[in-house]
């Protein structure tokens, strides 16, 4: 008797799903190094970016929670 | 030399240097006139019904704010031959790479949705099913990109971009007063009524159509795609420049005609704007609806294929559509994966369609500050941009412009997620 089919689907999700974190972590390894010279200026925008960011979702997180309530 | 002589040289060089444009011209005016989307037709009605020709002036101050953000993807194209999101993955690391990617493909199919919302809005003017408004549109941008290459896809491409310009003749059918549109229009002032929130809410709307991210993204992988050399950037400048002259025309154009017919009218939508067009000439009605849904298609090719080459440079897929489905199967199967999705969402009874409108802006701004941001640094990299990095001047205006726009898109989002904030 063959395989069942979940089985099967489960086994090639699991393979795409492995392929593709293997995928990512090359991507990681290829570009783990900035190639942009992080100057105090460069520095103080990506700061700036991240505050930002984090501001963002936080005013989305309110949005939502009082969505909620 | 003689007159004759001269003037045949002179003509000649004029030829070829228009043939080399005719060759280089696509990527400039394409992502230009595309940033005249179904969002962008519906907030330009919108803002000639409510304001009429006072904000015109606005509307051209904003053609040199696009060129000069989109002007920086050509050179840094041109030079590194790496689209956007390759560049940051390169020049930022992972996290910034997978952060600008992800809220990428994210901000481009909630966008695609509402490009969908408005072609099928568009077309039902003419009782066509949504349905089969969503599979027209697959097969058209189908058809676009079956052949496997780019040139076909391109010159497709302008020929929407041509049919954009369809607000144009709507302008000269309402007759609009040119003494009106000169005084009233072009000269800066503030509308009767002040400075209030309503009006400050339309100035952050008409700007925050004017940059979106995936365009910063889609010029940069089509400079690249097109193979864009460095001796071609003043050409390439020359055709970003034209586009930016194009998007400010057609935006000024459809200002012009609803704010002629339809001044004082609450538009929520643009096809709203068709509909009570075709009350009063069925002609106009038409040819706004024509152009609602070209808007809507323009940037449904454009925003499906930011997307994929975005994915395709990262993953190191082959992600240009010079190749073949069979030689680039994951970048087609996504760009169609991206349109297919986004087409039935909209075909979904009941999906929050309105909710997916409103929330495209603010996760829009989630990305726009970054991308900007780290187009600036990238141009003043001197060891990757050489003698094409940015100029003093270009630095002081580019920053200049990127914190306008970071500051009022950002309040535009606010005000999106908090009403009451402003209005």
């Amino acid at each position: 008797m063959g395989e069942p089919f979940v089985g099967i689907v489960a086994r090639r999700i699991g393979r795409f799903a492995g392929a593709t974190a293997s995928q990512i972590s090359a991507i990681n390894k290829k570009y783990a190094t900035p190639h942009i010279e992080i100057t105090p200026a460069v520095r103080a925008a990506l700061l700036f970016l991240r505050l930002y960011l984090l501001a963002l979702v936080g005013l989305l997180v309110y949005k939502f929670v009082t969505l909620v309530r | 030399m003689n007159f004759w002589a001269r003037l045949f040289y002179n003509w000649r060089r004029a030829w070829k240097a228009l043939k080399l444009y005719g060759i280089i011209a696509g990527p400039g005016i394409i992502v230009m006139v595309a940033d005249n989307d179904a969002g962008g037709i519906t907030t330009y009605a919108a803002t000639g019904a409510k304001f009429g020709y006072s904000l015109l002036w606005f509307l051209v101050l904003l053609g040199p704010v696009a060129f000069f953000i989109q002007e920086m993807t050509v050179r840094l194209g041109a030079v590194t031959k790496r689209g956007h999101a390759e560049s940051i993955f390169h020049g930022f690391g992972p996290f910034w790479g997978w952060f600008s990617l992800v809220d990428l493909i994210l901000v481009d199919w909630l966008t695609l949705v509402t490009e969908f919302i408005g072609m099928t809005a568009a077309l039902s003017i003419f009782r066509v099913p949504p349905a089969i408004t969503v599979l027209f549109v697959v097969l058209i941008m189908g058809t676009m990109i079956v052949r496997g290459n780019y040139w076909t896809w391109e010159k497709i491409a302008l020929f929407f971009c041509a049919v954009n310009l369809v607000y144009i003749p709507c302008a000269f059918i309402v007759r609009p007063s040119v003494s009106a549109i000169l005084s009233n229009g072009l000269i800066p002032h503030i509308p009767a009524g002040g400075f209030t929130n309503g009006f400050f809410f339309f100035l952050m709307a008409n700007i925050g159509t004017t940059i979106a991210p995936w365009m910063v993204f889609f010029q940069q992988s089509a400079v690249v795609d097109k193979g864009i050399q460095e001796k071609d950037i003043l050409w390439a400048r020359i055709d970003t420049l034209l586009g930016s002259m194009f998007t400010v025309i057609v935006a000024a154009f459809c200002v012009i005609v609803t704010g002629t017919l339809l001044r004082g009218v609450d538009i929520h939508d643009a096809a709203e704007a068709a509909v009570q067009l075709m009350g009063i000439n069925a002609y106009l009605g038409t040819l706004l609806a024509i152009g609602l849904f070209d808007a809507g298609l323009l940037g449904a090719i454009c925003i499906s294929l930011a997307s994929s080459w975005a994915f395709g440079e990262v993953f190191g897929w082959a992600h240009s559509l010079n190749s073949r489905i069979r030689e680039a199967q994951w970048f087609y199967a996504f760009y169609f994966f991206a349109l297919i999705s986004a087409g039935a969402v909209v075909l979904i009874p009941g999906a929050p369609l309105v909710l997916i409108t409103l929330f495209v802006q603010v996760i829009a701004v989630t990305l726009l500050p970054a991308s900007l941001v780290f187009l600036i640094i990238m141009l003043n990299n001197e060891e990757s941009m050489g003698k094409y990095r940015n100029n003093a001047f270009q630095n002081v205006a580019n920053v200049a412009i990127v914190l306008a726009i970071v500051v009022l898109s950002t309040m535009y989002a606010i005000s999106t997620l908090f009403p009451n904030w402003l209005r």
